[in-house]
């Protein structure tokens, strides 16, 4: 469904992506493993065109997407939800959702602002108050639920267990099973490495924007000089 | 009481357009980020395409009719500015775009002037509504009650749009992170064409509505453009109510201070705009502004470092060519040079605040005019020898702009600007209306220096010396720890302030420092031309010095001086044209569009490309 063929990204003359490659397949849920500075959020940003790669491509459904505008990448299914949240904090939850809104799209899961408030009640609550007024936590479901408006087929999540409650964070796990059982393709950055093998069927591991795993998390079991190495335990 | 509620009704229908032109700057503002200096112009293009339709279409439909479609054609016009002059610099580093509407700005001028000639249009009255109505026994046009009736409507449309449709949701979405709303599928070009179309055509709209009451003249852009500011600025930038409260409140108070203070009408609206900022620095209705929360957060800054040898020899030999001119060059060739090298120090003294501060001044020429007006009136009034008058000028300027700093610096980024830009008007208004001192409109004459230097080349060494000195002297202080605390500060407030850096102090004294240096650059100014005038310290000096600073390239200070040096010559050629505003105006948009780092960023990465410069190592 998506595939990252040598990339290499910048910022500014900084090289944070130095020839990555790896896939994503259909219905697969995909946890980003790495350190901080190992270019998880480039890689993040990379996918969705917000860092445009200097070279290398970045296929979806076998459609070559690099260098296209964010919001065509987004309208092609691609939801993004970035790690600092980045919620409108002057408008309302409604309207941070009505932000979010795409068609619905062939393929991919439907959702309705009532679905959303069903699966995040809290927001529910306080759907009429500004973004601003939101705790960490309903933040963070704000930025989910936003995304979902969008009715993505493959959901971008940047490090969603950063810095919340350890009972919200069991329950984001919660939600995240329920997207793969419905079908939804998800890549997950993470650092919290027992959140992302509760969530995800396979780890990719990256240091210095190169790929150093790539394989199931019993096979990473296996290979605890891998985990030692490249991830901070 | 008649007299008063008379006064207050027409301070509110002056309030109509100020606020539908307001209104338009402040939604164009809050999504693009822009400080479309240009939105005056827009405003003049509705008057005058008004009253073309309205002598073309009769009656009550002809009238209203030519109101509704100036302002379509004008959201139309924007729609070309934005397409054609800002879509192509959006990734331009921030306040560059400025650059590109000044151009703008020259390019209506000429247009309107080709297309509607020189001479000030009467506005035809409203049918219907040309009478007046008597309230207690008092006129008032029955037209500006009309307008009284007719802007809350407008205000309520424009609320409505704003809260409740999805557009409306979406601008003001993208008012705060438009990356974030493009990463969710919304086209962003799309909907900054359709924010400048509606901000655009609520300008048009402004100036068709108030042609009963004013007419069609070739200097409303930019006699409207500071007000406008004054209004966003009160009001709270982005903030469509605050920018109706504000309207309503100067115009009102514009009509009371004609009425009974009429010496100090044009200080009065800047004095309001400095007290508000300084009880409320975001306006009445306005947000805290965070750097960087727009998702916009320009390329790192490189680096600097003094130039190479290349850079060296190149000056060394400039300056020998410069100490040759007399000997081979005209009086006039010597003048022409005199005047360049003064504007290139005060273009220094801009670039120098502006780059390693920072802290862009809208209103710098305040300054230079400051400096030059404290020797002129210490000349006239106290008969000081030149020599002491001359030293007092870059002090004074710089005393100046430690007052004027004092309140500033507590801003930052777009407020900071526009408070400099309402002191340096305050400043402005105070020597334009205190003609009893200052000379008012009629300046001050017969400044000359003593007799040693009173020939054309004794002057022309004496300006060389103290300008190339002056420049010398700022890049020192770049150079120096000074400098370096200078550029933490702008780089990060928050970490120089964690480092033990006294961040406001160390803005404080940049700013005076380059007050004074502008300070000297108006002493020899003033001492060359025998005479000074109000509009050495206007909006429109503040505004060339900008302009030089960004086309030179506002990264280096060479930038500041080439841009001088180019604009000052082409100036002095294109002048003789009859439409060379126009011309000008162009070439200022194809800089901005060919060359987004300026002329000498731009030279800079040719050198780089073809080997002959360094390339600078990268930020790790």
């Amino acid at each position: 469904m998506l595939e990252i063929n040598a990339v290499h990204s910048f910022y500014g003359k900084a090289h944070i992506l130095n020839d990555l490659s790896f896939s994503v397949g259909k219905g697969e849920v995909v946890a980003l493993l790495g350190r901080n500075g190992a270019g998880k959020t480039t890689t993040m940003k990379s996918i969705m065109q917000l860092v445009r790669p200097r070279s290398g491509t970045v296929l979806f459904n076998g459609k070559d997407i690099t260098g296209v505008s964010p919001h065509k990448v987004a309208q092609l299914g691609l939801g993004y939800v970035p790690e600092e949240r980045r919620i409108f904090t002057d408008l309302t939850i409604l309207e941070n959702l009505e932000v979010g809104r795409q068609k619905p799209r062939e393929g991919a899961p439907v959702w309705t602002v009532d679905a959303l408030f069903d699966l995040f009640p809290n927001l529910s609550e306080r759907r009429a108050n500004r973004g601003k007024a939101l705790s960490g936590g309903e933040q963070q479901m704000l930025t989910i639920a936003r995304t979902l408006m969008g009715n993505p087929s493959l959901l971008l999540l940047d490090e969603p267990s950063e810095g919340i409650a350890p009972v919200i964070v069991e329950e984001m796990a919660q939600t995240i099973l329920k997207f793969k059982s419905q079908g939804l393709t998800v890549i997950i950055s993470e650092q919290n490495l027992h959140f992302a093998k509760i969530v995800a069927d396979r780890a990719v591991i990256i240091e210095g924007g190169q790929k150093k795993f790539d394989d199931s998390f019993d096979a990473l079991e296996q290979q605890p000089e891998v985990r030692d190495a490249y991830l901070s335990v | 009481m008649g007299l008063f509620v008379a006064q207050l009704l027409t301070g509110l229908a002056n309030a109509a357009a100020l606020f539908l032109v307001a209104s338009g700057l402040s939604l164009i503002f809050g999504v693009t980020r822009i400080v479309n200096f240009a939105h005056g112009s827009l405003y003049m293009l509705g008057a005058y395409v008004g009253l073309t339709l309205m002598n073309h279409l009769p009656g009550h439909f002809g009238f209203w009719g030519s109101i509704v479609m100036a302002g379509l054609i004008v959201g139309l016009i924007g729609v070309v500015i934005e397409v054609c002059v800002l879509r192509p610099v959006y990734r331009a580093p921030e306040l560059f775009q400025l650059v590109a509407t000044f151009g703008v700005i020259l390019v209506i001028q000429d247009l309107a002037l080709m297309i509607w000639g020189a001479e000030d249009q009467l506005g035809p009255r409203a049918p219907g509504l040309r009478s007046v109505v008597r309230i207690l026994g008092e006129p008032v046009p029955q037209y500006d009650l009309a307008l009284i009736a007719i802007t809350p409507f407008i205000l309520f449309g424009l609320w409505w749009f704003i809260a409740k449709t999805r557009t409306g949701i979406l601008v003001r979405a993208a008012t705060q992170d438009r990356e974030m709303v493009g990463a969710l599928g919304v086209n962003q070009s799309w909907l900054f064409t359709g924010v400048f179309f509606l901000g655009s055509a609520l300008a048009g709209l402004g100036g068709a509505i108030q042609l009963p009451k004013g007419g069609a003249d070739l200097l409303m852009d930019l006699n409207i453009i500071s007000a406008v500011f004054v209004v966003v600025v009160v009001g709270g930038m982005g903030s469509i109510p605050g920018a109706f409260i504000a309207a309503v409140l100067i115009s009102v108070l514009n009509v009371f201070g004609v009425a009974y203070v009429p010496q100090s009408t044009l200080v009065l609206m800047y004095v309001v705009m400095a007290v508000v900022l300084m009880v409320k620095p975001y306006g009445l209705l306005g947000r805290e502004e965070k750097a960087g929360e727009h998702g916009q957060v320009g390329e790192v800054e490189r680096p600097i470092r003094p130039a190479g040898l290349v850079g060296r020899s190149l000056v060394v030999v400039l300056l020998a060519v410069l100490a040759l001119v007399p000997f081979f060059a005209s009086t006039f060739m010597q003048v022409l040079i005199t005047d360049i090298v003064i504007f290139c120090l005060f273009a220094a003294s801009l670039q120098f605040i502006l780059s390693s501060g920072g802290l862009v001044s809208f209103g710098h020429a305040v300054f230079f005019g400051g400096g030059a007006y404290v020797s002129a009136l210490l000349v006239t009034y106290s008969e000081t020898p030149m020599e002491v008058a001359f030293l007092l000028a870059p002090l004074g300027a710089g005393l100046l702009a430690l007052g004027i700093g004092w309140f500033c610096i507590r801003l930052s980024g777009v407020y900071f600007a526009m408070l400099t830009l309402a002191f340096s008007q305050l400043v402005w208004s105070l020597v334009f209306q205190w003609g009893s001192v200052t000379g008012g409109d009629d300046g001050l004459v017969n400044i000359w220096p003593s007799d040693w230097l009173s020939g054309t080349t004794a002057y022309y060494y004496f300006t060389l010396a103290l300008g190339v000195g002056g420049i010398l002297v700022l890049r020192h202080i770049i150079h120096s720890p000074f400098g370096y605390t200078l550029r933490a500060t702008r780089d990060s407030a928050r970490q120089a302030e964690a480092t033990g850096i006294d961040v406001k102090k160390v803005q404080w004294l940049a700013f005076a420092l380059a007050g004074a240096m502008a300070g000297l650059a108006g002493g020899l100014f003033v001492f060359s031309k025998g005479s000074i005038f109000p509009n050495e310290l206007e909006i429109a000096k503040s505004f060339d010095a900008l302009i030089v600073v960004f086309l030179g390239g506002v990264k280096t200070l060479s930038g500041g001086v080439v841009g001088a040096v180019f604009m000052e010559s082409v100036k002095d050629w294109l002048t003789r044209l009859e439409y060379w505003r126009l011309i000008l105006g162009l070439l200022i948009i194809a800089v901005v569009i060919i060359a987004p780092e300026g002329i000498v960023g731009s030279l800079r990465k040719f050198g780089e490309r073809i080997g002959l410069v360094k390339e600078q190592e990268s930020m790790q």
